[in-house]
């Protein structure tokens, strides 16, 4: 039992981050000074060209790279490596080829040792909440790149993390699909009280998705900026105020 | 198969009656037709060596006429004489084939896992890998005498590495991306193992064990040509010397079957496990 009163949950500061690689012998900084707050329940989308450091920011966050300083707390407490509180969803959907639909999902419940009646149960409600009912028994080789990728959103889901970290999770859908996603996406964090971050290339879809918008820049002596998005859901991506935010960021990206 | 030809072999009562025939001769092409794609190669094969031998376009001494084949491998079966030589050639090469899986499976999945282990050991096995398992057999005769021990040995030297190489590589390609999912599950090195690499690399460790099922069967002929007085292998030596070639062919055919129920036996159980990667599962 937490002793973090309720609010905190998923409550996520970064402090001091930074980050480089190495290329050719020389150090290529990616992350310099991070600094950011994100609130409990809120969905953050982090945008910026390639080079940013967006992603490498969000493998930091969920334990997959250190940093090279600086840290990273959530609700109060530094943490290091991956934590049960975080759940990741990827670009691919990563399925384990061999379980079916339903034993993908209830795998993060049987590596954090939920018993195999519990998880089942569990992955089941899931499955149901992205709609795939019918396709419990399917393996990820039957299903659509849609579809595969609605198993990897319910699994992490299951686990029934506080902060949800998603890596352009819609990046290699097609525009249709995206779409439907982005409107199902909306449907369940409306249901599901977690803290999201979302790291996207998509403008619309940070705009669509997020109550507000880090954009990292590709200078790394350049502060990064954050825009509010206060616009009630489920958004109308053809509303003038939602127009408005789209020419804000792409004149910010000098694209306007 | 053509309509004529079932026609002619059903008889002339088939032909009065129009309704029936084109059904079940549509029928039986259906079910003719791609037997003889697959097949058909095979059973022309046949056909030109019965030919050849009966009309005596080859030596009918050397290549005997199929029927007579049969019969030596029919005759030796029912009055029990090739069943012993059966059972020693199984026991052979399955007790050698069982000792290369049981050792070859976890060391390959050690060795490709541990890169340390891995490195260390890998040009020794590029070059064990390299010298014919047939070339060593006087070494292992000299060390292990002319017995049963060198034969079996022989045989598991030939089969343990492409169980081991094939397991290696199976464990090294499994999908970091994979890997890295399961560690945001909170999935330690053991768990890992087991629900990530174990099962990614099936498909690759039966490749192997394809490949060194045919490989026993190849060393096991060879060994039991060199100083055996039981066994298939010998068999097809000992008739050649005394001259009874249907009986050689008898046994060469024996081999071949051998390998098909081997090569059968594995696919079913790839099959079993591995219905995740089927097309039609």
């Amino acid at each position: 039992m937490s002793l973090a009163p309720a609010t905190l949950r998923g409550e996520v500061t970064i402090r001091h981050l930074s980050k480089s690689f190495t290329l050719d012998g020389r150090p290529l900084p990616v992350l310099a000074d991070v600094n950011l707050q994100v609130r409990s329940g809120e969905s953050l989308a982090i945008v910026g060209a390639s080079g940013s450091g967006k992603t490498t920011l969000l493998r930091i966050l969920a334990g997959l790279d250190d940093a090279d300083s600086g840290e990273v707390l959530i609700d109060g407490r530094a943490v290091k490596g991956v934590g049960s509180e975080r759940a990741v969803i990827f670009q691919e959907p990563r399925l384990l080829p061999w379980l079916t639909v339903l034993e993908n999902v209830a795998f993060g419940l049987d590596t954090r040792g939920v018993s195999r009646q519990e998880a089942r149960s569990r992955a089941r409600r899931y499955v149901q909440l992205v709609g795939l009912q019918s396709f419990e028994n399917a393996y990820p080789r039957q299903l659509s790149g849609g579809m595969a990728q609605r198993v990897g959103i319910a699994r992490a889901l299951a686990v029934q993390p506080e902060i949800l970290l998603l890596d352009e999770p819609l990046g290699a859908l097609d525009a249709m699909t995206k779409i439907s996603m982005q409107q199902e996406l909306t449907r369940i964090w409306r249901d599901e009280d977690v803290t999201t971050i979302l790291v996207t290339h998509d403008l619309e879809e940070a705009i669509y998705l997020a109550d507000r918008i880090l954009i990292l820049p590709r200078e790394k002596n350049a502060e990064p900026r954050l825009i509010e998005i206060d616009l009630p859901r489920p958004r109308d991506r053809s509303s003038p105020e939602f127009v408005r935010h789209r020419e804000e960021l792409l004149r910010l990206f000098g694209l306007h | 198969m053509s309509y004529e030809n079932v026609n002619s072999t059903l008889g002339a009562d088939f032909r009065l009656r129009p309704s029936a025939t084109p059904r079940f001769a549509s029928q039986v092409q259906a079910f003719v037709s791609p037997l003889l794609a697959r097949y058909g190669i095979v059973l022309g094969f046949l056909a030109l060596w019965q030919i050849a031998s009966t009309q005596g376009w080859v030596n009918p001494s050397v290549f005997p006429p199929l029927d007579l084949i049969l019969s030596a491998l029919w005759d030796s079966l029912a009055s029990g004489a090739l069943l012993d030589d059966i059972a020693i050639s199984l026991q052979r090469s399955g007790i050698a084939f069982a000792a290369a899986v049981v050792i070859g499976i976890p060391l390959g999945l050690v060795m490709g896992q541990a890169r340390i282990v891995e490195q260390a050991l890998d040009p020794l096995l590029q070059f064990f890998r390299q010298t014919s398992a047939l070339a060593l057999y006087p070494v292992f005769i000299l060390l292990l005498g002319l017995g049963e021990t060198s034969k079996v040995f022989v045989i598991f030297w030939a089969t343990l590495f492409p169980i081991l190489l094939a397991t290696i590589g199976g464990v090294k390609e499994v999908d970091t991306k994979l890997v890295e999912m399961a560690r945001t599950y909170g999935a330690g090195r053991l768990t890992i193992f087991r629900r990530v690499v174990l099962p990614a690399s099936v498909p690759a460790i039966f490749v192997g064990l394809r490949l060194s099922a045919t490989t026993a069967l190849l060393l096991l002929i060879a060994a039991e040509m060199i100083g055996a007085n039981k066994g298939i292998g010998f068999q097809v030596m000992n008739a050649q010397y005394n001259f009874q070639i249907p009986l050689m062919f008898a046994a060469i055919l024996l081999l071949a079957l051998l390998g098909l129920v081997a090569n059968a036996v594995l696919v079913l159980l790839q099959r079993r496990l591995c219905r995740w990667a089927q097309p039609n599962a």
